[in-house]
């Protein structure tokens, strides 16, 4: 199987100010291929930094981070949004979909990087909002559609690259609890059948039942034996 | 909703059509009203607290303010242009003095008169003498000539005027402010204010050559009016120079009094050895700027127009996004108990606030660079007439109304939705 | 190509929005249009190419005053001289005044120096053999409902006939046309014949306002300017003679700076237009800061976020600008007939929309830059979590 992430002595420190608060102090930790990982922790616990680290959105203060052998630290801002192109996947808590374009449309953006033909395009598109079961709604806007339709549309948009880590924010911050199963299914079924490595960041201890392993962070590090375990 | 757009249609109509009395007077109303009734304190402490937010908003707000600015100084800079180009040649004119050219001519240049239709004229009853016992008439000769401008040294037309020796006492204005008079039998000139200041190698003591002999220039005059285009001198040398004979190409007299030109002129019609046409000076200089100020006004109409509905669209912009972010805070004064109108009156109030405030920074820029800012063009004798731009009282006072009416016009569909948004959404907005 | 459906859907965020700032582009560039147009026509007059092969020589004193009609002979003889015609401005007014056109009596040989105007030969050939033969242009014609045949009063301004009557009463023999659509204002004039006019006026008999003269070789024009000039040096009625294109354009530069008050117009209208479209666009890129930060999470460098807002500013101008000389072509199309003279309006054609699709898109690029820097410019992580 083998690692497909590897972090070494990754810190990160925000400047508010002339204050300056150390988010992440020195993290080491591997993610395996076709893991599926859920990260918990308070608020301002520094999980979110640590998935915007690994999802190649924001880059570290000092350690370094290597996605299947490549190590972003060290890309140019120019580069990473390349890398993340084809590389990385993102789901958010709010969803973020435009809400001008339909959801076919949606799905599209991250193929217009790419080389492909409007055919192409629209073709894969397509096979991506089937496979998260919304092949019916593709040219409905994002207004037209509920939460967790919202939410499966953006799951679409993640892996229509096809990359092999998808990183997720709560991504079932917002959604009622049955659409929230359908989401965590929707995301088992995608690591389980189609190889997605997932990262999660996650407050429900529900929705982290569905990964593999859960990490607790805590005042920007990693602990084994995190509180909320133990009660 | 009727009385809403009442609201606006009242305030657009008075503005359109209203003379400045009826205006105060219903602005009084409007101030007495918000001064001493308890709707009129709502509707104050509203638009104060709109006017509050203004520095918050300072990008969109100014669009308004420079939209209408650019409106107002285009507005009033064109018609500053043909209202300074009328009233030089206006003053030119007067109702006690007339000129008489040949039938059919309508202007000097076109004209000419014989030696005998010259003496005719002058001896009509209806023209004034002077003490002496001679009748103030003043058989003049406009010619044209060519001298190189000052400012691009290309040649451009010059009235040069023959004039006779009565015409000192027929224009009383006219002020030697340079040397001397020119001398009768003389090949002397003398320069006109603003001919002096448009062409080259015209100061007095300089030499021109015309029709291939040389003039002296020997003294500068002012006249306050288009005489101060041109070059004067003896008509008979004039004449001899252009070889004219002892033709001429106008009489102008002295009336004996301002009522006398209906009589002076029945008389001309009525002797069948006359050929001529006779206007007060007044009507003839009137009539020689109507083509040119009509063009320039309705050119300057036109663009403003244009520019108008392109700044009408930029107040419905910012005004929409004034009332977009205002939205809460809209909602919550409804929630407590105001009422839709003076939220509409409100947001009115802050357009017209700007637009106000856009009117005054164009009007007084316009005033600023064009008062008096002088211009030349080619006048109806095929020849050169300086005039200075003329930005009035009135004219600013148009442009004011211009700012105002497409303040009101900008600012009434973003008034009616603010007043016509539910409370509760606008309360959950945000 | 591939990114227009999301400028498209950017723009149609707040449609009213961007419906009106349309609005106001397209006033803005309506204007742009018209008032191109018009500078143009002033500006035609000088460097249109049609008659640089042909002279006019008139008074050095000025072109009011007359030459004698001698010269006609001496000016023939000069070397590089092709033919010599020679006209009056005889100022006429048909019906009212502000009926104006150009009228003027010319040799009958005059019409022979303009190939350019289209006349059945037989037409020509009448217009020298009747005394009284007028010739007009097509736009005139039309203007006036005038038909071959038809007799045409005009009254003198200047010229009275011998009894004193002002009332000249032409035949109107033949009608031309131009072809050169920039050239059309030439259909407005009427000439009619020199020798009518000559025998019949109170005065100044045998006097010649202004001579035409072809050349053989148009490098010839100032040699052959210079020789005419030398014939009459030092006389009591010395000549200056120019191309006829430099003529006009002395003339029409006397009437006014078009160029300079055009100039003024539009830059406090373009002036308007930056900081409207600015500020539009300011709103669009601040309310849509997530939107962009996505786009930048899902792989779009900061380079292409910049490119997107630069575009969707540049279309935005230039929908406006197209709409809007699109307006001014219909506007200068109607107009155009009504205006006369020497002035001939030229169509908003590709020069016209050409310089304002440019202008447009420099505008664009203009306004887009502030708002689009800081769209290149935002952080995703501070952006997603709305900082």
């Amino acid at each position: 199987m083998g690692k497909l992430v590897e972090i070494r002595r990754l810190a990160k420190v925000y400047e508010r100010g002339s204050q300056k608060v150390e988010v992440l102090h020195h993290i080491d930790l591997d993610i395996e291929a076709q893991d599926f990982l859920a990260l918990m922790g308070p608020s301002g616990s520094g999980k979110t930094t640590l998935l915007n680290l690994i999802g190649g959105l924001d880059s570290p203060t000092d350690g370094s981070i290597a996605v299947g052998g490549e190590h972003i630290e060290r890309l140019g801002e120019d580069a990473l949004a390349k890398w993340r192109a084809s590389n990385v996947g993102f789901v958010f808590q709010f969803y973020n979909l435009l809400p001008m374009l339909t959801a076919r449309r949606n799905v599209e953006l991250p193929l217009l990087l790419t080389k492909l033909s409007t055919a192409e395009r629209k073709r894969k598109a397509s096979i991506a909002l089937e496979l998260v079961g919304l092949s019916d709604r593709a040219l409905h806007k994002p207004s037209e559609l509920s939460g967790g339709q919202q939410q499966r549309v953006a799951i679409a948009r993640a892996i229509v690259s096809d990359p092999r880590l998808l990183v997720c924010d709560e991504p079932t911050g917002d959604l009622d609890r049955q659409s929230a199963t359908e989401i965590l299914t929707l995301m088992q079924d995608l690591n389980r059948d189609h190889g997605k490595t997932i990262v999660m960041v996650t407050h429900d201890p529900k929705a982290a039942e569905y990964a593999h392993k859960t990490l607790h962070l805590d005042k920007g590090t990693l602990v084994d034996n995190p509180e909320s375990t133990a009660a | 909703m009727a009385t809403r757009i009442a609201l606006f249609a009242v305030p657009i109509l008075l503005l359109a059509f209203a003379p400045w009395w009826l205006l105060l007077a219903s602005v009084v109303v409007f101030v007495l009203f918000v001064a001493f009734t308890r709707r009129g304190h709502q509707i104050w402490s509203v638009t104060q607290i709109g006017l509050a937010t203004i520095p918050q908003r300072l990008g969109s707000s100014s669009v308004v303010v420079v939209g209408i600015a650019g409106v107002v100084a285009v507005l009033v800079a064109l018609l500053a242009m043909a209202q300074g180009f009328a009233e030089t040649l206006k003053q030119t004119g007067g109702d006690d003095t007339a000129i008489v050219i040949r039938a059919g001519a309508r202007t000097e240049l076109n004209s000419v008169l014989d030696h005998d239709t010259a003496v005719l004229v002058s001896q009509s009853p209806q023209v004034m003498h002077d003490p002496s016992g001679q009748p103030i008439a003043s058989p003049e000769l406009v010619v044209v000539a060519s001298l190189p401008k000052k400012s691009t040294g290309l040649d451009a037309n010059v009235e040069v005027r023959g004039i006779g020796d009565r015409a000192w006492v027929l224009r009383p204005k006219v002020q030697i402010t340079a040397g001397r008079k020119f001398k009768p039998g003389l090949r002397e000139l003398i320069v006109g204010k603003d001919a002096r200041r448009q062409f080259a190698n015209v100061e007095p003591g300089a030499s021109i050559k015309l029709n291939s002999q040389v003039w002296t220039v020997v003294g500068a005059f002012d006249s306050g009016d288009a005489y101060n285009s041109e070059l004067w001198g003896d008509t008979d040398i004039v004449a001899s120079t252009y070889r004219r004979g002892s033709s001429t190409t106008s009489v102008t007299v002295r009336l004996t009094s301002a009522g006398a030109f209906d009589a002076f002129n029945a008389g001309l019609q009525a002797d069948r050895r006359l050929q001529v046409d006779a206007s007060t000076t007044r009507a003839y200089y009137n009539a020689q700027s109507e083509t040119i100020s009509t063009i320039i006004r309705v050119v300057g109409i036109t663009v403003a127009i244009i520019m108008a509905i392109g700044a009408v669209f930029g107040a419905l912009n910012t005004m929409y996004a004034a009332v977009a972010a205002r939205t809460r805070e809209i909602a919550t004064l409804r929630a407590i108990g105001f009422r839709g109108t003076p939220v509409v009156i409100s947001v009115l109030g802050e357009t017209v606030a700007l637009a106000l405030f856009g009117g005054i920074l164009g009007a007084g820029l316009a005033w600023a660079v064009f008062d008096n800012y002088t211009a030349s063009t080619l006048g109806s004798n095929f020849s050169q007439v300086v005039f200075a731009f003329k930005v009035s009282p009135a004219l600013l006072w148009q442009g004011l109304k211009w700012a105002l009416l497409i303040g009101l016009i900008g600012g009434l569909f973003p008034a009616l939705r603010a007043a016509s948004q539910p409370v509760t959404t606008g309360l959950r907005e945000l | 190509m591939k990114y227009l459906h999301l400028i498209w859907a950017a723009l149609m965020r707040r449609k009213t929005r961007t419906i009106f700032t349309l609005f106001s582009v397209l006033a803005a560039f309506l204007l742009f249009g018209l008032l191109d147009c018009v500078s143009k026509a002033f500006a035609n007059v000088s460097g249109s190419v049609a008659g640089v092969d042909r002279l006019l020589t008139v008074s050095k004193v000025s072109f009011t005053l007359a030459l004698p009609k001698s010269l006609y002979t001496r000016i023939q003889a000069v070397p590089g001289v092709a033919q010599v015609s020679y006209l009056n401005w005889f100022g006429g007014v048909y019906q009212d005044p502000s009926n104006f056109f150009p009228n003027q009596a010319v040799a009958e040989n005059y019409l022979d120096l303009f190939p350019e105007w289209k006349m059945p030969p037989q037409q020509r050939q009448a217009f020298k053999q009747t005394r009284t033969a007028a010739v007009v242009g097509e736009s005139l014609a039309k203007r006036f409902g005038w038909k071959v045949g038809d007799k045409i009063p005009l009254e003198a301004t200047i010229f009275p006939q011998k009894g004193g009557s002002n009332t000249w009463t032409l035949d109107l023999v033949g009608i031309f046309h131009v072809t050169d659509p920039n050239a059309k204002g030439q259909e407005n004039a009427l000439f009619f014949n020199w020798n009518y006019f000559d025998e019949a006026r109170q005065f100044g008999n045998g006097n010649v306002g202004i001579y035409a003269v072809k050349l053989v070789d148009r490098r010839q024009a100032d040699s052959v300017a210079k020789a005419i000039d030398a014939l009459s040096a030092d006389s009591d009625h010395e000549t200056k003679t120019q191309t006829e294109q430099s003529f006009t354009a002395s003339l029409v530069s006397q009437f006014a700076d078009i160029g300079l008050i055009v100039g003024g117009i539009m830059s406090a209208v373009f002036f308007t237009l930056v900081l409207l479209t600015g500020n539009t666009m300011a709103q669009a890129v601040r309310e849509r800061i997530p939107e962009l930060a996505v786009l930048k999470t899902i792989g779009f460098t900061s380079k292409s976020v910049l490119a997107l807002l630069l575009a969707e500013a540049v279309v935005l101008l230039a929908l406006g600008a197209a709409g809007g000389l699109a307006i001014a072509g219909v506007v200068v199309v109607a107009v155009r007939g009504q205006v006369g003279g020497q002035l001939s309006i030229p169509p908003v054609g590709l020069a016209i929309w050409g310089e304002g699709i440019a202008l447009a898109v420099v505008i664009g690029l203009v306004v887009g830059a502030l708002p689009a820097f800081r769209g290149m410019r935002l952080r995703i992580v501070d952006a997603l979590s709305g900082r």
